[in-house]
């Protein structure tokens, strides 16, 4: 019989190591996949690279792409260093654009910066309630809040749905159910290409880095997470933390539905999250919740998320294969991780040694 | 004759890392009896039976059960060998009933369930041993007593009859122990043998034939209940006075820095775990808490600390009482507590951090504005290591979970002193150091107490608190049974008050 125990904290080289030779096997893996569907292996992949990085146009959807996955991950980390998992960045995400959207029809006829600063507020402000509320019933009542922000994604959706069907419907669309596009002085200027967002994501991440490891509540929320009874013993007040965590942590969220609606969609809808939402759960797990990492992680997301684009115009390959492979390669990374956690031992070792 | 003996276990050794648990341990059962272990904390009692009960393979040593030797190396062989122990933490599936309890893992149950043959099964058991079990009954409405029932019963059903009682007492009332004894009573009258653990004396002399007391790790001797008294129980049970090389360092002590009076909590098992404690603390004292583990200590530092809800009572501390006050108001106050758990690292320090950011724990809240700064903390940090010697390859970047147990303690019990506390609380400082560490231990104990500090200290080794410490309260079941003065009692003494046995004259020798 074989016994999985699990190993010591294994060392940076090795991380690397394993880490990079999972990539590399989940890439020979997927060429089958790519060779079934009709196409060279080699060449997709040289694909995928020239589709990321062979122009300044491709380049900035990169780094559109990138933006509100980086976010997003930041979002969800500062609760996950809590030990409180919040899935319910999707929902945060729908809200914070809701709230951009309700700032634009309350008062369509503000300057852009102000008008800026404003959807930046509410998409803020929506997010973080979004999530103080799951927040709130744990820290009074002990709620499970895993079950809780979740359930919360899917009224998040069913509100935008009704508000895109009928409240907010756009009279002037010929019946399609949509919201109307954000006039012009509601969108993030943009140079060839990259919008404002970027100096944003740029700014919070810097903000974010502050706040995790140089700030009091950074680390009273760190302790918390690691242990509670630690952190009742040192005097933190634990209802408090929870609170201001999730006032970030979903603010944040909340913020990517600013940025997505008023620099790439143009108008809220039903599918303007894309499932980022979960991608960033993946993302803040894969980065050991550390703030490099993210940029990082949510980086090399991006260029799996471009690249699977380009290739599927460029090499008239299905969407699917594009995203096989994109699947593959994560596969192989988080089963990289018990690969670097865990090993195997054998039975009769074992009884030698007893 | 020898089929008379159900289990015989001859010289059984089991070491943990450098400590030997059991060193060379002699046990038998005989059939239809009922066997107590006695023993101090850290006796080997309960290493002992996981060994019988398959839990730990020993490393040296042979096991006869019903005149074969066997070779157990799982609970699953021992429960074919009629082998069955009471886990000390009930493992009951709380929403199904007592019934599909039974049923739950028993091998005699079919794929599909037969609930008429169960209850008729259970029926039978139940009359017999005169049980108080609704098979109906859903686990989250019961009780303790009927939880433990309840596991009883599940090991019996499956075909045990020598049965481990682990501290099978600890969580009852005196009517539920009544009780408890009579079911044990009846399963020995039915052919079963028993084992029980324990370290109350009353119950020991009320229940066993036998008795075969440990001490560190070696069985002492085992005696026939009749051809024994209390008090020889707990001579044997403590030991002969030790000579340790702790000094005591006499000081004049000053005045009385904390007053707890009548203070009283309660358990989630609605049982009272501090009951009407009251004692003072004076400057320049080291005042001992001895007791068995679970008597309250845990329970009398946190409610001090204002961690533990107090249902009632004061304890006064520069004039004001202190009882309802935050945690985080209490430790402005000047009050440390330093206690290590069991686990070592539940609370005081966050395991996956690093030493300096342990410091970093007490001290963040110093600085000004928002941020936090590990220049101060990385300063203590390093001066804390090379004070205590705490061998660590690195104060950053190398988690605390890291170090050896005794390396932990260092840097929890040296951040404490190093914050210049005016009521050091400490609770098992010293547990599973080695001797070196220990003596660095008590020595900054003593430094502080020479500073004129108030001191608790919660010890498990009767032997240091009796070199250590000026005065000794003794804790039983959340009760203070005296309050001695070390050098002029003895072990014994203090034994009989860890098992119940109140002192004469309580108090009195606190006063001189």
């Amino acid at each position: 019989m074989l016994h999985i125990v699990k190993k010591d904290v294994p060392k940076n080289r090795e991380k690397i190591v394993v880490r990079l030779s999972a990539v590399l096997a989940a890439l020979a893996v997927a060429s089958i996949i790519v060779l079934v569907a009709g196409a060279n292996p080699i060449e997709l992949y040289i694909g995928i690279f020239q589709g990321c990085f062979g122009s300044v146009y491709r380049f900035s959807a990169t780094i559109e792409k990138m933006v509100p996955l980086l976010v997003l991950s930041l979002g969800v980390m500062v609760a996950f260093k809590m030990r409180f998992w919040n899935i319910g960045a999707e929902g945060q995400f729908q809200m914070g654009a809701v709230g951009t959207t309700l700032v634009v029809r309350l008062l369509p006829d503000l300057p852009l910066p102000i008008m800026l600063v404003l959807m930046i507020v509410a998409s803020f402000a929506f997010g973080a309630v979004w999530l103080m509320i799951p927040a709130f019933f744990k820290a009074r009542f002990g709620t499970n809040e895993t079950l809780f922000t979740l359930m919360l994604n899917y009224i998040a959706l069913t509100l935008v749905t009704a508000l895109q069907y009928d409240f907010w419907k756009d009279p002037a669309a010929n019946g399609m159910p949509k919201i109307a596009n954000l006039p012009e002085n509601a969108l993030l200027p943009s140079v060839s290409g990259f919008n404002l967002s970027i100096l944003m994501a740029v700014v919070i991440i810097l903000a974010m880095y502050y706040f995790t490891n140089r700030s009091k509540i950074g680390f009273e929320i760190a302790v918390l997470g690691e242990s509670e009874n630690t952190a009742r013993y040192i005097g933190i007040n634990v209802t408090k933390t929870i609170i201001i965590a999730a006032l970030v942590s979903g603010g944040l969220c909340g913020i990517v539905g600013m940025m997505q609606t008023t620099g790439v969609s143009g108008a809220l809808s039903t599918e303007i999250t894309g499932g980022l939402g979960f991608t960033a759960i993946i993302v803040a797990w894969l980065s050991g919740l550390k703030v490099p990492f993210v940029v990082v992680n949510s980086f090399a997301f991006a260029v799996l998320l471009q690249g699977a684009s380009y290739i599927q115009t460029a090499f008239q390959i299905p969407g699917s294969v594009a995203e096989m492979i994109q699947a593959i390669i994560l596969f192989f990374i988080l089963g990289s991780e018990f690969v670097l956690q865990y090993r195997f031992v054998s039975d009769k070792t074992k009884s030698e040694v007893a | 004759m020898n089929n008379d003996y159900v289990v015989k276990m001859e010289n059984i050794t089991k070491v943990f890392g450098k400590v030997k648990a059991l060193d060379h341990v002699e046990f038998s059962l005989k059939k239809g009896e009922v066997h107590a272990i006695l023993g101090e904390n850290g006796a080997g009692k309960s290493s002992l039976m996981n060994v019988l009960n398959g839990i730990y393979m020993p490393d040296e040593g042979q096991i006869e059960v019903k005149g074969q030797l066997v070779n157990i190396n799982s609970p699953k062989i021992a429960l074919d060998l009629g082998i069955g122990m009471l886990p000390q933490h009930y493992k009951l599936v709380d929403v199904f009933s007592a019934m599909e309890n039974v049923a739950a893992g028993s091998r005699k149950t079919t794929p599909f369930l037969n609930k008429k043959k169960i209850l008729d099964e259970m029926g039978k058991l139940i009359t017999q041993l005169g049980m108080d079990i609704n098979p109906n009954k859903k686990v989250y409405e019961m009780s303790v007593a009927e939880k433990q029932s309840l596991e009883i019963f599940k090991v019996l059903y499956r075909g045990a009859d020598i049965l481990i009682l682990d501290e099978p007492t600890a969580v009852l009332t005196p009517q539920e122990i009544k009780n408890l004894f009579e079911i044990v009573k009846k399963m020995v009258a039915t052919g079963c043998s028993v084992i029980i653990i324990t370290h109350k004396l009353e119950e020991v002399m009320e229940i066993s034939d036998r008795i075969t007391i440990m001490r560190k790790g070696t069985t002492i001797q085992t005696v026939n209940k009749e051809e024994t008294t209390p008090q020889e129980l707990a001579g044997m049970m403590v030991g002969d006075v030790m000579e340790l090389n702790i000094p005591y360092v006499p000081v004049e002590r000053g005045g009385k820095c904390l007053e707890v009076k009548d203070i009283t909590a309660v358990d989630r098992n609605k049982v009272h775990i501090l009951d009407h404690v009251s004692f003072d603390l004076y400057a320049g004292e080291i005042l001992g808490v001895a007791g068995i583990a679970g008597s309250g200590q845990k329970e009398l530092c946190e409610g001090i600390a204002g961690l533990y809800h107090l249902k009632s009572g004061e304890i006064i501390f520069e004039g004001e009482n202190i009882v309802g006050k935050n945690p985080e108001k209490i430790s402005q106050m000047g009050i440390s507590l330093s206690f290590v758990p069991e686990d070592r690292l539940g609370m005081g320090l966050v395991s996956s951090m690093d030493i300096i950011d342990n410091v970093l724990l007490k001290d963040y809240r110093n600085k000004k504005g928002m941020g936090i700064s590990r220049e101060v903390s990385r300063d203590k940090a390093e001066a804390l290591v090379e004070r205590l010697n705490v061998s660590t390859p690195a104060i950053e970047n190398h988690a605390v979970s890291l170090l050896s147990g005794g390396n932990i303690q260092k840097v929890l019990l040296g951040r404490e002193i190093e914050l210049e506390p005016k009521l050091l609380v400490t609770a098992y400082a010293t547990r599973g150091l080695d001797v070196g560490s220990s003596q660095i231990i008590y020595e900054l104990l003593n430094e502080q107490k020479v500073r004129m500090k108030p001191i608790m200290y919660v010890g498990e080794d009767l032997d240091v608190l009796m070199s250590l410490c000026d005065r000794i309260l003794v804790l039983c079941e959340g009760r203070v049974t005296g309050i001695v003065d070390p050098r002029k009692t003895t072990k014994e003494a203090i034994g009989l008050m860890m098992s119940g046995v109140r002192s004469e004259g309580e108090e009195a020798c606190s006063i001189s």
